[in-house]
């Protein structure tokens, strides 16, 4: 079988409401499967690596099923990712919760919330702004105030600035995308965040995988 | 920093908009999900579908509902209304809900939502609790009792005390219901609002009483609220969703004001 179309492959571990995904992705007409098989996963030309849920439980699964080798694989060849929330998360080396050994595809540790401000929620959740600190492809258009969609307990704490996009704030800033090379992830999920998370979910399609 | 959700709740019967809800838009009538479309092109946070069907035929028309819902909507929604198992909640969930609502299933099971929040997660299980003003007593405490059914029975428990538990049970958000206020259009339960988000580290969504954009404000101002949720006075026309968004930014609260 002879593929005419590049497809976008959704990485599918049981993490959650992946459909959204895929509907989003059905929404600005861009093809998407999702897939379990890890085959599929490193071989695919373009992947959404989603997550929603307990970071241990997803890490454990991704393992198990071989899903993590072969998204190693996949970035190891260039392939356009994009992780988005747990997903994000799971690309660092290490997630307090659990506490779990990531991915280690961007160096960094995901670290839960320890918000001094009563006031302030754990969960974050909700819409909340995304300033972009360096620019980035997927980034392109982004306004000072456009918002995003929040669902979190931990954020994303990478190592060095250099892996930094984006920010948002909840009692302090924090960083909410992250990247290195053919990687993109975000904290906030475009999927639930109106046209301007659709537009993200656009131009990852187009993505060719380079940072600027 | 956060914003301040402004969330339009919609009423359905067997997969169309309850007939004591009266729409502007004529050619809108009784479909929910263009309702839905709507709101969401103006603006709208978030959306919560209360389902009053009544029979288990009617109850998967509305899983239709919120298939066609999230294949065109893209900002999160919840369903509440007769969930009373962990497959009610994954099924609605699995169809495009990124949350569900528990009520009085939850009073009469508490672990309701523990199991809820273990099968699709804390952050998609949300309480819902509706509330009647009433004097202190050993019972009540607080001067707010928990009533089900519509708010046709007295559960003698207290509120305040309530919305403590559901949140160590694990439910992840909480709407508070002024069964008082519902309906009356002159503002929100302040005092109630107030107490119960001073309890709790979880969001409250404030619910019941909105008529005026200066209720939205004072509920999340005062009443320390993370959401308002309003009905009757966005579905009758009096105000449109982006209007009330306005007005909010407008006072200095953080809204998301650009979509």
């Amino acid at each position: 079988m002879v593929f005419l179309r590049r497809v976008l492959t959704i990485v599918d571990y049981n993490a959650g409401n992946l459909r959204s995904v895929k509907r989003a992705c059905d929404a600005v007409h861009v093809d998407a499967l999702f897939t379990q098989d890890a085959e599929t996963v490193a071989t695919a030309d373009r992947i959404i690596f989603p997550g929603v849920g307990h970071a241990q439980s997803a890490m454990q699964t991704l393992e198990r099923t071989g899903l993590a080798q072969a998204l190693l694989e996949a970035t190891a060849r260039g392939t356009p990712v994009l992780g988005i929330c747990v997903g994000a998360q799971l690309m660092l080396d290490r997630s307090e919760e659990g506490p779990v050994q990531g991915l280690g595809l961007i160096a960094g540790v995901t670290r839960r919330f320890a918000l001094s401000d009563p006031a302030l929620k754990v969960p974050h959740m909700g819409w909340n702004r995304v300033r972009a600190l360096k620019p980035h492809p997927l980034l392109e258009g982004l306004g000072e105030d456009d918002e995003f969609y929040f669902v979190h307990s931990y954020y994303l704490d990478p190592a060095q600035t250099q892996n930094v996009y984006a920010a948002s704030d909840h009692g302090g800033d924090f960083c909410c995308a992250i990247g290195r090379d053919n990687l993109f992830a975000t904290q906030f999920h475009p999927e639930k965040s109106g046209r301007f998370g659709l537009a993200l979910l656009e131009r990852f399609a187009r993505w060719d995988g380079t940072p600027c | 920093m956060l914003s301040k959700r402004v969330i339009a709740c919609l009423d359905v019967r067997n997969g169309q908009l309850a007939k004591s809800v009266k729409f502007v838009d004529t050619q809108d009538i009784g479909d929910p999900v263009a309702k839905a479309a709507q709101y969401y092109a103006d603006g709208l946070d978030e959306l919560v579908f209360y389902d009053i069907t009544a029979s288990s035929e009617g109850r998967n028309i509305m899983i239709d509902v919120v298939e066609d819902v999230a294949s065109k909507i893209f900002i999160p929604f919840s369903v509440g209304g007769g969930i009373r198992s962990v497959e009610d909640a994954t099924r609605l969930r699995l169809a495009g809900a990124e949350k569900i609502n528990v009520n009085s299933a939850a009073v009469q099971d508490p672990e309701l939502i523990t199991r809820c929040a273990q099968a699709i997660g804390a952050q998609s299980t949300v309480l819902s609790m509706d509330v009647l003003r009433v004097d202190k007593s050993a019972a009540t405490p607080s001067g707010y009792e928990i009533v089900i059914h519509g708010g046709r029975k007295r559960m003698g428990l207290d509120a305040l005390e309530w919305a403590r538990r559901g949140e160590a049970l694990g439910a992840g958000e909480l709407v508070v219901n002024s069964i008082d206020a519902d309906g009356t259009r002159d503002g929100y339960e302040i005092t109630l609002t107030r107490m119960i988000a001073g309890a709790v580290g979880i969001p409250v969504i404030a619910s019941g009483g909105a008529g005026k954009p200066e209720h939205l404000y004072d509920v999340l101002t005062e009443g320390q609220a993370d959401a308002a949720l309003v009905a009757s006075m966005v579905h009758y026309g009096d105000y449109r969703v982006s209007e009330l968004k306005q007005y909010l930014h407008g006072r200095g609260l953080p809204i998301r004001t650009r979509y």
